[in-house]
């Protein structure tokens, strides 16, 4: 009965709707709603690698490079090319996917770590492009994200943008978890434990590999658009290696594979820093030790761990 | 009716001939073992019938089309289900979604489809689990269903492959090793177990060190040593062969069941 409620989608939506809608009553400055609406974009970049990762096993250290594209696509778009930025946060997550295509499709044979160096190339690739393309991009100082402006009106101030956040957030973990319950989840899940027998059964390995690629990018190329539009302002570090890294963190530290565990972790990621400066310069050390001590105490990611320990609890 | 020929295959890995030459042809409802010492090329072969390995000679016909070069996921379509030697099982989904997943190319909803949960995607899910469960009572397993796969023992897993590889409706079943590490009573289990897809029509392949099992379940043997066909014909002609009895028990082994048979 426990089991059957923990796993069950609606649930799960239904946790995360409660606790999108009860941090604005429980925070005590805008400042917080900030940091949980950058929780909730992270999430959703992270929720791509909960598909890609979490679910078929292949690991992206270059997804930062699909976040890059994404909140460029809305700088770029309305600054360069006068395209409306709803419109350009379409073709951005439309462009991050056929990159992914492009990208993934000779890639995605890779196995293991050089699959994860592949993906590590890409993400430099991008993040370089973004810094020396400076008469688009605005070089490394980064440029400036025209307001949004949805049917006459100027989308702007924190707790708009947080239930936008938080709405997209509901959105992607949503289809995340309807991808785990179908036909192509159970596809992708089952060549994460054994190619040769995934594609003994007829599951076409490197079709179903990549579709998890273009979608994951397509998560982060969005989450991206989001991040550049609620702070009005974006730079190459979007892109940056260190980004790749954190959300691969997130999706291990929360859980793998767990759709709460991505939010879980982009939680950690991103509260515990803000957190931690009150230690000022012991920040990153004491961040560094937590995480190893959560990984040690929590070997399968925050999520798994307690879900096991509540269920045994519970038998 | 002839389901499965193969017709002088070989390969050759770095300059060892692991399978050389070698042809059969199994029928609907028969049981047709591959036997011979370790080494003799009994999974090289598997891997070349299943596609895993390109051939570098020969020719297999499956249902009357030549598939020497088609690809794992693609000989499934035509009728070719498999298990393996060392287990291949998705060790983290549960019992059900296994036999869930070897009936994936029956499913017909697409990608998009299962992204945005069309109303298709939750009929097929019904539909798709209702066959796997069938299918894990099959195999005496419906009581592990919701259990997680990497929890269960050696044994069951065998069983577990088998129930997956059926859900894929083969007209051709290649077990490898299905008995190994069993203890008796699943080995006799899975004696019955596949007696009863035999009976059902489809063409078992079977490699199997368990001679017991072989003996008795088998209608025709092919033994192969050093990747080459030493004998083939039903069991009693194969045991009594002293070619077969010399690759087992090497020529001083064969001397001596000379003797006993004296």
């Amino acid at each position: 009965m426990l089991k059957r409620v923990l796993s069950s989608r609606l649930a799960v939506l239904v946790l995360l709707a409660a606790i999108i809608a009860v941090v604005p009553v429980l925070a005590p400055s805008s400042f917080y709603l900030r940091v949980a609406a950058l929780v909730w974009i992270f999430a959703l970049a992270a929720l791509g690698l909960t598909i890609l990762t979490g679910y078929a096993g292949q690991v992206s250290l270059g997804h930062a490079g699909f976040l890059g594209i994404g909140a460029y696509a809305v700088a770029v778009g309305p600054a360069k090319l006068g395209l409306d930025p709803l419109l350009s946060l379409l073709l951005g997550a439309v462009l991050c996917g056929l990159v992914a295509y492009a990208v993934g499709r000779p890639i995605l044979r890779l196995k293991g770590y050089y699959l994860a160096i592949a993906t590590l190339g890409f993400g430099l690739i991008v993040a370089l492009v973004l810094t020396s393309e400076s008469a688009v991009t605005g070089g490394p100082d980064g440029m400036q994200v025209p307001r949004m402006v949805l049917f006459g009106w100027r989308v702007s101030g924190v707790s708009t943008w947080y239930w936008i956040t938080g709405g997209a957030l509901l959105v992607g973990a949503l289809l995340a978890l309807n991808i785990q319950a179908s036909p192509s989840g159970r596809a992708l899940r089952a060549l994460h434990d054994s190619e040769v027998a995934a594609a003994g059964v007829g599951v076409d390995v490197a079709k179903k590999k990549l579709a998890a690629f273009v979608l994951s990018a397509v998560f982060a190329g969005v989450a991206g658009s989001l991040l550049a539009l609620m702070n009005g302002f974006i730079t190459p570090d979007a892109a940056g290696f260190m980004h790749s890294i954190e959300l691969v963190a997130m999706v291990i530290i929360g859980g793998l594979g767990s759709v709460v565990g991505a939010v879980v972790g982009a939680a950690f990621l991103v509260v515990l820093p803000q957190a931690l400066t009150v230690l000022q310069e012991y920040e990153q050390a004491v961040l560094g030790l937590l995480i190893m001590v959560f990984m040690i105490l929590l070997p399968a990611g925050i999520v798994p761990s307690l879900r096991r320990l509540l269920l045994e609890r519970a038998a | 009716m002839t389901i499965l020929q193969v017709e002088d295959l070989g390969i050759t890995f770095g300059g060892l001939r692991a399978v050389d030459g070698v042809s059969f042809q199994v029928s609907l409802g028969e049981v047709f073992s591959i036997i011979g010492p370790n080494g003799a090329g009994k999974t090289t072969l598997f891997n070349l019938v299943t596609g895993i390995y390109r051939a570098g000679r020969g020719r297999i016909v499956l249902a009357g089309e030549d598939v020497t070069r088609v690809a794992p996921h693609l000989l499934v379509r035509r009728g070719m289900a498999r298990t393996f030697q060392n287990l291949q099982i998705f060790f983290r989904m549960t019992a059900l979604e296994n036999v869930m997943v070897g009936n994936h190319l029956a499913e017909r909803t697409s990608f998009l489809a299962d992204l945005l949960s069309l109303p298709s995607v939750a009929r097929q899910n019904v539909r798709t689990r209702a066959r796997a469960m069938e299918l894990l009572e099959r195999v005496g397993l419906a009581h592990h269903a919701d259990t997680t796969a990497g929890d269960l023992p050696y044994g069951v897993l065998k069983r577990l492959e088998i129930a997956r590889a059926l859900a894929a409706d083969p007209k051709v079943l290649l077990l490898d090793e299905p008995a190994a590490g069993c203890n008796a009573v699943e080995t006799e289990a899975i004696d019955r177990l596949i007696g009863q897809i035999a009976r059902d029509g489809v063409a078992v392949v079977l490699i199997e060190h368990d001679m017991k099992l072989v003996m008795k379940i088998s209608d025709r043997v092919l033994v192969l040593a050093h990747g080459r066909r030493l004998a083939e014909g039903p069991p009693r002609q194969v045991r009594s062969d002293p070619a077969v009895i010399a690759a087992y028990l090497g020529e001083h082994g064969a001397r001596e069941a000379d003797r006993a048979h004296g």
